[in-house]
């Protein structure tokens, strides 16, 4: 049987090792994710993100437990970063998930960034699918711990949890662009710490400030959870997002969006390697960049020529 | 295709001494692994599955309470029953040497006693590994 139908009938080695071959660029990765592709979109995809050390790991871990009470099964997609330098990666996201290592109806998977930049791997919305087309009901993305400005989440989750902890800055970092403008859902976590309330109270105004008037207003929760607490409020909010999700329209408009961009992410990325392996085989890169260098021609002009031989 | 080398840093058995298992770790990662660390105290049972579920290329425990020569062959003969063949399995700690042959025949490749430079285990994981 190959890995496909294994992974169909419910081997989780096959899901392992499909994820393994898309990651790696296996030759059979294509191949992988095309014959998975009719089996996916049937999960619900939760992003869990904010700074280093908010709790995103253990957070997501209790957030597992309840929906596995609940009857659904899990993936989870956790992200730690690669080193720039060796290429390694400590990825110890596991740490804070260990009682979910031998309940079958979940599967962890980490992943090191190798690169990327935007908070997530270049391959984790193709782990996801994988491990949606396993069954899993709901899928979790843990980002790396993110500072501003890595909000790729936002275009591979359905619902977004931007988790915070106290005292980390004043008011003004509320109203900054980026990560804040992504949640769906916020979670103030370690909400036994002193400043929980200020913060809440910052971020309330902050999302009332906003000038859309928007059908969802991001809820904020207070949570603990290394004790637990908060856990099922918590719940009940990302619940009351998909629902909205769902009686809005919002889902199909955000996951045809998501169809779009990882079109055009593929598409570019095959121009990209054909473009790039045939000028590059050929010697053609090697004498541009020495035309270049003699200031004969300008890469304007090259980039024009360059197209105009590849779109004939 | 980029293939990195994955390695699952396990603390299986009851004691709770982390540290060598932290210098590996880092170590290897400066090596351009993938570690996935998991924390102490690991039943077998936990090793064997976070091990499946990473698709790790190696399983590399490290234990210090004694129980080596129950756990280690354990967690090779689980690994294998699961159908991971090519998973390359080390082991280290405080390890009497008289005990190192019973390993090796259980299935463990190599076994790092104290004093190991780190170099000496990236480079056979490099060597070994499928």
């Amino acid at each position: 049987m190959d890995i496909v139908a294994e992974l169909l009938a419910g081997s989780r080695l096959a899901l392992s090792r499909a994820i393994t071959a898309v990651e790696n660029e296996y030759e059979n990765a294509t191949a992988i994710m095309q014959k998975l592709y009719p089996h996916t979109g049937r999960a619900h995809v939760i992003g869990i993100t904010g700074p280093p050390g908010a709790g995103k790991s253990t957070l997501t871990d209790k957030l597992a437990k309840i929906y596995r009470r609940q009857g659904k099964t899990i993936g989870i997609v956790a992200v730690d970063p690669t080193s720039p330098f060796s290429g390694g990666a400590i990825l110890g996201d596991r740490i804070r998930m260990n009682e979910l290592t031998l309940d079958e109806g979940v599967f962890i998977r980490s992943m090191g960034t190798r690169g990327s930049l935007g908070g997530l791997s270049r391959k984790t919305a193709d782990a996801v699918k994988i491990m949606d087309a396993a069954g899993k009901d709901i899928i979790f993305i843990e980002t790396v711990g993110v500072g501003q400005s890595e909000v790729d989440i936002v275009k591979a989750a359905d619902t977004t949890v931007v988790v915070l902890v106290p005292g980390l800055g004043d008011d003004i970092q509320a109203i900054k662009a980026g990560i804040l403008e992504i949640g769906d859902v916020f979670a103030i976590n370690k909400a036994d710490r002193e400043g929980a309330e200020r913060l809440k109270a910052e971020l309330d105004m902050m999302l009332d400030l906003d000038q859309v008037k928007a059908e969802w207003r991001p809820p904020i929760n207070q949570t603990v959870a290394s004790q637990g607490t908060g856990i099922e409020e918590l719940i009940a909010t990302i619940d009351g997002h998909i629902d909205y999700l769902a009686a809005s329209g919002e889902l199909a408009r955000r996951r045809t969006a998501r169809t779009r961009s990882e079109l055009i992410a593929l598409i570019e990325e095959h121009i990209n390697r054909h473009v790039l392996k045939q000028i590059s085989s050929s010697g053609q890169l090697d004498e541009m960049v020495a035309s270049l260098e003699k200031r004969q021609e300008d890469p304007y002009a090259i980039v024009t020529r360059l197209l105009a031989a590849f779109l004939r | 295709m980029e293939k990195r080398i994955r390695v699952l840093v396990a603390k299986p058995g009851l004691d709770g001494h982390d540290r060598g298992a932290k210098v590996v770790a880092r170590a290897l990662r400066d090596a351009g692994f993938e570690v996935i660390y998991t924390g102490l105290r690991q039943t077998p049972e936990q090793i064997t599955e976070a091990a499946l579920q990473e698709d790790v290329n190696v399983v590399a425990m490290s234990l210090l309470s004694g129980a080596h020569n129950t756990l280690f062959p354990k967690v090779v003969k689980m690994i294998r029953d699961k159908g991971m063949k090519d998973t390359l399995i080390i082991g280290g700690g405080v390890i009497p040497d008289a005990d190192i042959p019973g390993l090796k025949d259980a299935g463990v490749s190599a076994v790092f006693t104290p004093g190991t430079p780190t170099g000496s285990i990236i480079d056979f994981i490099k060597t070994n590994v499928k």
